[in-house]
């Protein structure tokens, strides 16, 4: 592999030359703006959740009492921009743009994704979506009241008649943009794999990573233009007079919600299956062996892929649908256990009989296994309507995807951030604060969620401003919980600045000889275009 | 500044509360819910015990699962550590262990179906009903209707909480309860008038979506007198968190009476009032 033969023909523009990143065609570049506007968008959403937690500590209104922050009809905006701002601005960007962009064509030892200026409109799309997005918040929602709290999944009528204000078509309009935007990504990405994968790369030598990106971007590809027909079937009921969704005129609001979950589905899917890429680089990199059962671990993933399309109405086990397709979505749900045990037992195997070293993005990647595990034993549970039937639009249902996404991908989102940083930034961060890091996280997040299952089962429903006094305490305690993990995001920015300030020049590959995928034969940071030759894959 | 002392000792007495009321979790009222419990609220009817033993089975599997993989986690954490095993093996394939990771899986979820689906048929399946209630969720009140009783429809609103009385719950109480015969087998209909509302039930194992122009519905037979809460379960708008359900559970004679006097009036809700204050000596006598 000759790789470092691009280094003496670098252009590298400089860092200060706007032109680079407006009109960047450069997938590294572009995968770091991906990066920078993912944590950007995770302040905001992060802080979404520290208002909603801020007001949960106590009953009674503490925060949305029509003081500053507004009044409950805040609170439900809260809630809802906080699951958009983090599912659409958040988990997407960084995982599939931000790390997809900068290791899919590394890792394939392609010069640069397929379509360079359709990858550079596929991000600028997203700053304008989310400038939409927080638009909403601060014009006239329902009667008087800012923004859109209606949730995330905008199930009408709360969405049409029940928002008459111009905050739900300023969301509508963001969401269309943001999917566009995913969806050039996602024609991109599937482009760049399957034509621009180096010599002797077949499909099934291919890392489990671009795997990942590949099922995802198919999954993006196939359910977000069923989102945006929803869309904009919403948008014509509020201002153009159909009735798609109203009975009035003879719609069903339950047909919107079959429309959503359709695509909702294999959102939560596009939101993790990545995530189950970059654990399988970490482990195996960290265990010094390679992935066990590397088949299995891929086709496990297009089987999660392909079944997540056929299951989509278990979040609507409680509108009424007729028993018999009922028994039929819990089977179908029941069976995702399946391939994820295999995914989680194969992470395990990989590990055994290794020789493993507790670097920092081993230890996010072992903290992701456990967490995702409990989180799909909850799904279990849930899968099941005969339960659902209490536990539906519950606190349970809160604590279980944030096992799988608060825990699970943004776990896997900061294992693949530190796997990779120094890559990226060409620096190296100090290894002990981002270890203090992951420690206040996988105890902060765990004191915030796992109580939320006892509130769950005591009855509390999700989405509530305030709540009966017999919630009090597990509250008090979730809060508690998110102020441990407050102190491990502030410990984040400090492993950044430290990086920033000290700027001591990363290695090739930091990781030894467990790392053995084609990202690590380059340079730290790699050549502005690499992959001039071609390397050969034996 | 704030009392950083203080709120660390309220958290601690928090998780001291927690190990306490875990160990006295037969404490709990029925049909509200009890802080630091960790499970369900008491099962008071077929409908919500079957799903509370079902649950329980499912905690027998699922909390193994879990203690397994962490207890695998563990060992190869210790066993195959840098220090504990410098040389890696290269070890990728074991196709025995693949299959059985396969089919262990898919016979436990089969175990899980058994008891899964008779449950389900059995919620949904309505048995012969005593008579029909008629619900409908408004933003942000319940409406109740007798249509077996003639009994028209009466509009059930949360009690603020400057207005509640001795006795009565912050945002759970209402005005103008639901109330039926303690062992009736009741048929509820579910409908909206505005947007989608969710009347829900903890301990009956009752949630239903109320959706404009489409009627719902479920049943229940409560076998213990009483008063029960429930609150609306699919966000409404503004006043979600305040338009709860409540429902008491009395005596045939009683509920005759209830009927008699005219559900929606104050009349009504006396006969209830008299009849709960009744039931609590007799409870009381019998302690």
């Amino acid at each position: 592999m000759s790789a470092d033969a691009a280094t003496h023909d670098d252009h590298t523009p400089s860092m200060w030359d706007w032109r680079r990143w407006v009109l960047s065609t450069n997938h590294k570049d572009i995968g770091t703006m991906y990066l920078v506007f993912a944590i950007f968008a995770g302040i905001i959403g992060g802080a979404l959740s520290g208002l909603m937690r801020w007001e949960l500590m106590e009953p009674g209104l503490q925060v949305f009492n029509n003081g500053f922050w507004g009044n409950e009809h805040n609170y439900n905006v809260a809630t809802t921009m906080h699951g958009l701002i983090m599912i659409f601005f958040m988990v997407m960007p960084a995982m599939i743009g931000g790390f997809g962009n900068w290791f899919v064509p590394l890792m394939i030892g392609a010069p640069d994704m397929a379509f360079p200026r359709m990858n550079n409109i596929s991000f600028w799309l997203l700053p304008f979506a989310f400038a939409l997005a927080v638009m909403s918040m601060f014009v006239p929602g329902a009667g008087g009241d800012m923004g859109f709290g209606g949730g995330w999944v905008l199930y009408p009528p709360l969405s049409t008649s029940g928002h008459n204000g111009p905050a739900m078509d300023l969301l509508i309009l963001s969401l269309h943009i943001a999917g566009v935007s995913s969806i050039l990504g996602a024609i991109n990405f599937i482009t760049t794999i399957f034509n621009m994968r180096a010599p002797g790369m077949t499909i099934h030598k291919m890392p489990l990573f671009v795997w990942s990106v590949l099922v995802t971007v198919f999954l993006l590809l196939l359910s977000l233009p069923v989102l945006a027909g929803a869309l904009t079937m919403l948008l014509t009921d509020r201002n153009f007079g159909t009735t798609f969704f109203d009975p009035m005129g003879g719609g069903d609001p339950v047909m919107y919600q079959h429309l959503f979950w359709f695509f909702g589905h294999p959102e939560v899917y596009i939101l993790i299956l990545p995530g189950f890429g970059i654990i399988s680089h970490i482990v195996s990199t960290f265990s010094r062996k390679p992935i066990f059962g590397y088949l299995g671990m891929a086709y496990a993933m297009v089987a999660i892929g392909f079944i997540g399309f056929i299951v989509w109405a278990h979040h609507m086990y409680t509108v009424g649908m007729p028993v018999d397709l009922k028994a039929y979505f819990i089977a179908a749900t029941m069976v995702i256990a399946v391939p994820t045990g295999i995914k989680i037992f194969s992470w395990i195997a990989t590990m055994w009989g290794g020789s493993i070293e507790f670097r920092t993005p081993m230890m996010w990647a072992i903290g992701f296994i456990f967490l995702f595990t409990v989180g799909g034993v909850t799904g279990v549970v849930l899968a099941n309507a005969g339960v659902d039937q209490s536990l539906h639009d519950t606190y349970y249902v809160v604590a279980h995807f944030h096992y799988v996404l608060s825990l699970g991908a943004v776990f896997a989102i900061f294992a693949g951030w530190y796997y990779w940083f120094e890559k990226i930034f060409g620096v190296k961060y100090n290894s002990i604060l981002a270890r203090l890091q992951f420690a206040f996280f996988f105890i902060g997040a765990n004191v915030i969620f796992f109580p939320q299952h006892f509130l769950g089962l005591q009855g509390m429903p999700r989405r509530y401003v305030d709540y009966a006094d017999g919630f009090a305490l597990w509250n008090y305690v979730s809060t508690v919980g998110y102020m441990i993990m407050l102190v491990g995001m502030v410990l984040f920015f400090l492993v950044l600045i430290d990086a920033m300030i000290r700027r001591r020049k990363a290695d090739a590959n930091p990781w030894g000889e467990g790392a053995t995928t084609l990202e690590w034969t380059l340079s730290s940071p790699p050549p502005f275009h690499q992959f001039n030759e071609l390397p050969k894959i034996k | 500044m704030p009392d950083l002392y203080g709120e660390a000792m309220r958290f601690l007495t928090a998780l001291v509360l927690t190990w306490t009321t875990a160990a006295a979790g037969a404490l709990a009222t029925p049909g509200q819910p009890t802080d630091g419990h960790l499970g369900f609220q008491p099962a008071v009817t077929p409908i919500m015990e079957r799903v509370t033993s079902f649950h329980n089975i499912l905690l027998w599997i699922i909390i193994p699962i879990t203690i397994f993989v962490m207890g695998l986690l563990l060992w190869v954490m210790i066993r195959y550590n840098r220090k504990a095993n410098p040389q890696a093996s290269k070890n990728s394939h074991n196709t025995l262990l693949e299959v059985v990771w396969t089919a262990v899986p898919v016979m436990i979820l089969i175990v899980i179906s058994v008891f899964s689906f008779p449950l389900l048929y059995f919620q949904d399946e309505i048995p012969e009903a005593d008579f029909t209630i008629k619900a409908t969720g408004y933003q942000w009140y319940w409406g109740y209707e007798y249509p077996d009783h003639e009994v028209p429809q009466y509009i059930s609103t949360m009690v603020a909480e400057e207005d509640l009385s001795e006795g009565q719950l912050r945002n759970l109480s209402v005005d103008y309860p639901l109330v039926v015969p303690v062992d009736a087998v009741v048929r509820l209909q579910v409908t909206a008038a505005d947007v989608i509302h969710n009347w829900a039930m903890p301990s009956f194992g009752t949630k239903m979506d109320a959706i404009p122009g489409r009627i719902n519905e479920a049943w229940f037979q409560v076998t213990e007198e009483g008063t029960y809460y429930g609150q609306c379960s699919e966000l409404c708008g503004i006043r979600h968190a305040f338009m709860p359900i409540e429902v008491h559970v009395v005596s045939q004679d009683t509920f005759d009476a209830w009927v008699e006097a005219g559900p929606g009036s104050d009349e009504a809700n006396a006969v209830i009032a008299e009849y709960s204050a009744a039931r609590e000596t007799r409870l009381a006598q019998l302690d």
